[in-house]
């Protein structure tokens, strides 16, 4: 992926992108609103990395700004407030997902991945398929190897959402705003009780799992461990 | 004061008794005069003149008797019956025909003049008594209006200070549930309910300005260790992802990294309720059916609790709409929740349930309950119940509940669900009349 980093705290924008660069990604960085929104709209890239406050133009007006001129490259939000309703408003600028700092690199990691998927593979697809594993959305049916699985509303949207971003971290936070749509920090890891549940159903009489953990980040669905 | 009344009535009664008695005998030594001078005659004309000079208002009372008492001169049919005293005054009654026909009493005073002739010389008493009477009346009316007065003046004097009192009492109450911003309402009069008033509301002030500096630099220290924790947290997950260590060492990683989640989460917790108590949130309140909030919190700890073989209802009676913040509604019984699926043992029943008509929501557990003596210390921030601290959770949860319900004026109550506890949720403006 090329991504844009507009952050004016030098610090975290340079961890960003020593950890982006580790990742494989190609990252440009912008310490200026206006530089920012000057790169943003001349250059191509695949996801927009904006700080909420930066000198010269806050972050939600270089959103603003780009919206306006028809660019709808996905923006991830960054910001120090981490209020409700900033992260509403935030969205409400035509930003695609919102991350309060400090955070985890594996959670934006996860996110912008998550980002990057969405652009391409909207709900034009009808079948999901992660190995033997088949997702009619249209039939709202599960098959693993031909043998129908029984899915629950929800375990069809967690698995849904699972597997839409196949071959990609997904964190418990983006589960629960995702899947459940509720921003809240559940006392429990009552989200691991849910994966378990749906891994007894999809995973338990195969040979390959296909729902892996992954440690100190989050789950993923592929073919291999 | 009776005392003080008594005193006027009796001097002023004696007073007029006497000027009376010493009427007669000024009178009675004129009369002696002139019959010493003008011998019997002479005392019977100016007897005769002074009857035919009196007035009918005038009350003076003559008779002149011989020596066996028939009468000679006067305005008395006949002499008394009643015996005089020692120095010869005597009190009778006289029917002297008046309006009113009721008969007077009299005193005179009787004398021998040359042991020959009997006078009478008195005073119809009926004027007297009427002004005694009169005294008495005033007296008494005076008595009971003051005494009416005073009490109207004490009961309204107690009630304006009743108000005070109750006023600064409703204050202290509000203050004491949480809402530090409350003063007491002065009236500007600059009295001592005033002065008292203001002294109160000024030490509040004081409380409140300390509160909110040990709460800001609480947050602060929250905040600014957030940051370097985060960081951390990053480097243990770098040091993690490369993959040079044996499993001994990446287990290492992992406990320091779950560790740094946990601190992670205590100070978004802190934080959190922070934000929320500064009631910075309210810009994102919405309607909220909380039929459809309940049914996705019991939702999402179902498996939770069936994984602990619990038995988890919900039961909705009717809905309920409240006016708030969606994500801390579900944070508040999501909390609520995860806290009566912790401490219910396996196979007991935790029910959550919604009443339109008590326009409450309840969760109880079959748990230990929380005692009666703990039920406020338990909003506290870090108070756990547990001393021992072996049971996990950071000891915030149910003051983020807390904080939750205080930001959307919801009460919150704690009960016995014997065995076990129940948390009542009663959502604004609803009466706090509930069937338990």
């Amino acid at each position: 992926m090329r991504i844009l980093i507009i952050e004016d705290d030098q610090e975290t924008a340079s961890y960003i992108i020593k950890g982006l660069r580790e990742s494989g990604h190609v990252v440009d960085h912008a310490a200026v609103g206006k530089t920012g929104l000057l790169m943003a709209g001349t250059e191509s890239y695949d996801a927009l990395i904006v700080d909420r406050m930066l000198p010269e133009m806050n972050g939600l007006s270089i959103v603003k700004a780009l919206r306006g001129a028809g660019n709808h490259t996905p923006v991830l939000f960054l910001s120090a407030l981490g209020e409700v309703d900033d992260r509403v408003s935030g969205l409400r600028a035509g930003g695609d997902d919102y991350l309060v700092k400090p955070f985890a690199f594996s959670e934006l990691l996860a996110r912008l991945e998550a980002l990057d998927r969405r652009k391409t593979s909207e709900s034009t697809v009808t079948v999901l398929r992660v190995g033997d594993l088949e997702m009619d959305l249209l039939r709202r049916t599960v098959t693993r190897g031909g043998k129908p699985i029984n899915l629950q509303p929800r375990e069809f949207r967690l698995l849904e959402y699972l597997l839409r971003h196949s071959g990609q971290v997904v964190t418990r936070t983006m589960l629960l705003e995702k899947v459940w749509d509720y921003h809240f920090d559940p006392q429990t890891n009552i989200i691991d009780v849910h994966i378990s549940r749906l891994r007894s159903k999809i995973d338990k009489e195969f040979d390959t799992p296909l729902l892996h953990t992954v440690r100190g980040a989050g789950y993923i669905v592929r073919e291999s461990g | 004061m009776l005392g003080l009344l008594a005193f006027i009535y009796w001097s002023t009664a004696v007073y007029m008794s006497r000027q009376t008695d010493a009427t007669i005998e000024a009178e009675i030594k004129g009369l002696e005069e002139r019959y010493r001078t003008d011998g019997l005659a002479g005392l019977s004309r100016l007897i005769a003149r002074r009857l035919a000079q009196q007035q009918p208002g005038d009350s003076s009372v003559y008779l002149l008797t011989d020596n066996n008492f028939r009468p000679l001169v006067g305005n008395l049919s006949g002499w008394p019956e009643s015996a005089p005293d020692d120095e010869g005054w005597l009190d009778f009654t006289l029917g002297r025909g008046d309006a009113d026909n009721a008969p007077h009493r009299a005193r005179a005073k009787a004398f021998l003049v040359r042991e020959q002739f009997h006078l009478l010389v008195g005073r119809d008493m009926f004027e007297l008594e009427e002004t005694q009477r009169m005294i008495i009346h005033t007296l008494v009316w005076g008595i009971v209006i003051t005494l009416v007065l005073a009490l109207l003046g004490g009961i309204a004097l107690s009630r304006g200070v009743m108000r005070k009192i109750e006023s600064i009492n409703r204050t202290s109450k509000d203050i004491m549930s949480g809402d530090l911003s409350r003063r007491i309402p002065t009236t500007g009069s600059n009295d001592d309910f005033d002065r008292l008033a203001s002294n109160l509301n000024n030490m509040l002030d004081q409380i409140e300005l300390l509160m909110e500096e040990v709460r800001r630099v609480s947050d602060n220290i929250a905040h600014d260790l957030k940051t370097p924790l985060a960081r951390l947290r990053n480097r243990l997950e770098s040091l993690r992802n490369d993959a040079t260590h044996d499993s001994g060492q990446l287990e290492l990683v992992d406990a320091a990294l779950h560790e740094a989640d946990g601190l992670l989460s205590t100070f978004n917790a802190l934080l959190r309720i922070a934000r929320i108590e500064s009631k910075a949130q309210r810009e994102a309140f919405g309607d909220q059916d909380l039929v459809a909030l309940l049914n996705d919190v019991v939702e999402l700890y179902e498996p939770l609790a069936e994984e602990r073989g619990q038995d988890l209802r919900l039961e909705c009676v009717g809905t309920l709409q409240v006016r708030g913040d969606r994500d801390l509604l579900f944070q508040c019984i999501a909390n609520i929740l995860d806290n009566a699926i912790k401490y219910t043992p396996p196979d007991g029943v935790i029910s959550v349930t919604l009443n339109e008509g008590a326009g409450c929501v309840r969760v109880c557990d079959q748990g230990p309950g929380i005692p009666e003596h703990a039920r406020d210390k338990v909003f506290r921030r870090f108070y756990r119940l547990d001393t021992s601290r072996s049971t996990v959770g950071s000891g915030l949860g149910l003051s983020l509940v807390k904080a939750v319900a205080r930001l959307h004026t919801m009460e919150i109550e704690l009960r016995d669900n014997n065995p076990g506890l129940c948390v009542v949720l009663k959502m604004p403006g609803s009466g706090s009349t509930e069937s338990a």
